[in-house]
């Protein structure tokens, strides 16, 4: 019988958190959700193809390998080969994301056959002269914001979204906020807005064809970047998803960046 | 080195091996790059017969072939340049030519290869694998293939590499006409050595390399053939003398979010002489420059070798402050400009190196060296008249 009355109590009290549960805690919730929602992958291994194209429609490509390691206890590890533009072949950088704490990161330099530590602060920074910056790129650890909801609307293609607020709480980021939208049946990104330093609106990245891998992760074909300010974009096309293929930490190792190709 | 053309030799290697690797055609690729070279010297040379620049074009093809899932690969890189003002700079190499083999946490690899060592950017100190291509750039940074036999045992994010080097490479100097030499030329031809096995001798190293939180470090041991000849006087010419040298080095960089710490030392013994020296130093970037996507890094590193100005290098307790400017655009347009000043002489260099890629495939580099106020007592006396303009354009595939 006490057990009874001790479950009744435990019901009780979630459904008085749920009534009472604010903004914050709602954001939060479902961006943690989300997070449960996708993960166990162990590591994953894709193509990218990166496209650049400035105001005068002038386009530019870049193209990626990944290979990322998912995190246990701590952010993931990623490695990225670079294959073009040709003068950066081989290039390849590998990061290893820690939550709140910077970022540890090499890149190597085939060149001089150099492997150099490099400093994490710039996150707002250019990835490869690209509007995506570092931070857009990084590992999406739940603890890098703070979260706030701000409501459910409709957001294409029939899905329903919750309109999350998220602001960075690491050091060095370009953005004051961000609001995102996440469909609410598989809780995958569809948009996200940008707002520079000085509050304005900078960029919109907007996510296309999802695919579900393994039954259960979702990952879209194709991420859209436009910056406002500038007229410039960025079209990244994602293919040869593949989950689960073995790797360890062994595989995200600095010496052994040399031999990736 | 072979007497058949290195043209050759890489014509025929590169045939055999798209013919007789295994695996699919596609996992073998070609990449790689051919450049044309113009070199101005601004003032004539200190030393009869010096040219006073010219063009000069270069080669460099890549051949990689991997198979198993990357646990075994053959890469093949051949080096050729032509110059019009210096003979002896014109010249080939095999850059690369090994066979790996990865297991677990062991890598083997066996040929000629390249390695670099090293955390700092006036002088790689402890560098020591490959000799120095002193023909290409005074910087360096470019070196010759080296046979070796290499393993390598992984451990976290670090590890052990083993260097058996059995062949050792002797460097090659300028010619009556080139840039960067003493008044008397060098013979190559005229090379002696301290061991009996010259050239054969056994050379080998170990090196430890690890990264814990924000420190990377390595210590190193190196036993064999000094990449540095002395230069004897051998009648009208000079002749490179190789000893025998033992080298500890060490390695250290802190990495900050602004702020990089460098070190690199090195305790040598020769029969002859025992001394230290080293190069420290950091590198502040300033991130985002006036609201744009440009960073700005200042460079300071300070230059020390305990023989003093009877050293053979220009490094022996001078100051190195520099600038690292990267705009990174689209081009990715990047600059790194420094003074070098020289503390007991005075004596001043300026060096700076730019770079911006041209649509998708071509790069244009714009290279510059000046010297002023050299005393002569300073090594770098001999190049004092050597300034000059470099512009390099190359096409990589």
């Amino acid at each position: 019988m006490k057990q009874y009355v001790a479950l009744f109590l435990v019901c009780l009290l979630s459904f008085g958190t749920a009534i009472a549960e604010t903004p914050q805690q709602k954001g939060l919730r479902i961006a943690t959700e989300a997070d449960v929602r996708d993960s166990g992958w162990s590591d994953t291994t894709a193509d990218m193809l990166m496209t650049l194209r400035n105001r005068a429609g002038k386009t530019s490509k870049r193209t990626i390998r990944t290979k990322t390691l998912e995190g246990r206890g701590d952010g993931d590890k990623s490695l990225s080969l670079f294959d073009t533009p040709a003068d950066v072949k081989g290039t390849a950088m590998l990061t290893f994301s820690h939550g709140l704490k910077p970022d540890d990161q090499w890149l190597y330099l085939p060149a001089l056959k150099r492997v150099k530590r490099i400093s994490s602060k710039n996150k707002s920074g250019p990835f490869m002269g690209s509007e995506y910056a570092f931070e857009d790129l990084g590992s999406q650890e739940i603890e890098k914001y703070s979260y706030r909801y701000l409501g459910e609307e409709s957001c294409g293609k029939g899905w329903r979204c919750h309109k999350l607020e998220r602001t960075p709480a690491y050091k060095y980021s370009g953005y004051t906020r961000q609001i995102g939208w996440i469909d609410t049946k598989e809780l995958r990104p569809v948009k996200i807005e940008f707002y520079d330093r000085k509050k304005r609106k900078l960029k919109t990245l907007t996510w296309t064809s999802y695919r579900e891998y393994l039954g259960r992760y979702w990952r879209a074909d194709e991420m859209f970047m436009q910056n406002h300010q500038t007229g410039k974009s960025t079209r990244l096309q994602w293919k040869n998803y593949k989950f689960k293929t073995g790797l360890d930490s062994g595989d995200f190792n600095k010496n052994s960046l040399a031999r990736l190709r | 080195m072979p007497t058949i053309p290195l043209p050759i030799i890489s014509t025929v290697v590169a045939a055999l091996l798209t013919v007789i690797l295994p695996g699919r055609a596609a996992a073998a690729e070609w990449s790689g790059n051919v450049a044309a070279e113009l070199r101005g010297f601004i003032s004539e040379g200190a030393w009869p017969g010096q040219g006073d620049g010219g063009i000069s074009v270069s080669a460099q093809p890549e051949f990689r072939h991997q198979w198993s899932d990357g646990r075994f690969g053959v890469t093949f890189i051949p080096f050729a340049r032509l110059d019009s003002m210096d003979d002896e700079r014109s010249h080939a190499d095999i850059r690369q030519f090994d066979f790996l083999w990865v297991m677990d946490q062991w890598e083997f690899r066996a040929g000629i290869g390249k390695v670099f060592w090293g955390v700092t950017e006036t002088q790689h100190l402890v560098d020591i694998i490959n000799q120095t291509d002193v023909l290409e750039d005074i910087d360096g940074e470019d070196k010759l293939g080296q046979p070796m036999l290499r393993i390598t045992r992984t451990i976290g994010n670090g590890g052990i590499d083993l260097f058996l080097l059995p062949w050792f490479r002797e460097r090659a100097f300028p010619g009556i006409d080139g840039r960067f030499r003493p008044p008397l030329v060098i013979d190559a031809d005229l090379s002696s050595y301290e061991s009996d096995d010259e050239e054969h001798h056994l050379d080998w190293s170990i090196r430890w390399n690890q990264s814990i939180e924000n420190f990377d470090f390595a210590l190193s041991w190196f036993q064999g053939t000094s990449r540095e000849p002395l230069l004897l006087p051998a009648g009208k010419v000079l002749a490179p003398f190789y000893p025998q040298l033992q080298q500890a080095g060490l390695e250290l960089q802190y990495t900050g979010e602004a702020w990089l710490w460098k070190l690199e030392a090195v305790h040598r013994e020769t029969l002859s002489e025992r001394y230290q020296a080293f190069v420290g130093g950091f590198e502040y970037t300033f991130v985002g420059i006036n609201e744009s996507a440009a960073d700005l890094g200042v460079l300071l590193e300070y230059n020390y070798d305990s023989r003093d100005d009877t050293a053979l290098t220009v490094f022996e307790n001078d100051l190195f402050a520099g600038t690292r400017l990267a705009l990174n655009d689209t081009q990715s347009t990047e600059l790194l400009a420094g003074v070098m000043y020289d503390l007991d002489l005075n004596s001043k260099s300026f060096r700076l190196e730019a770079s911006r890629r041209l649509g998708e495939s071509y790069k244009l580099e714009v290279e510059m060296h000046l010297f002023w106020d050299v005393d002569p007592l300073d090594p770098m006396y001999a190049f004092r008249k050597d300034d000059f303009v470099q512009v390099r354009l190359a096409r990589y595939f």
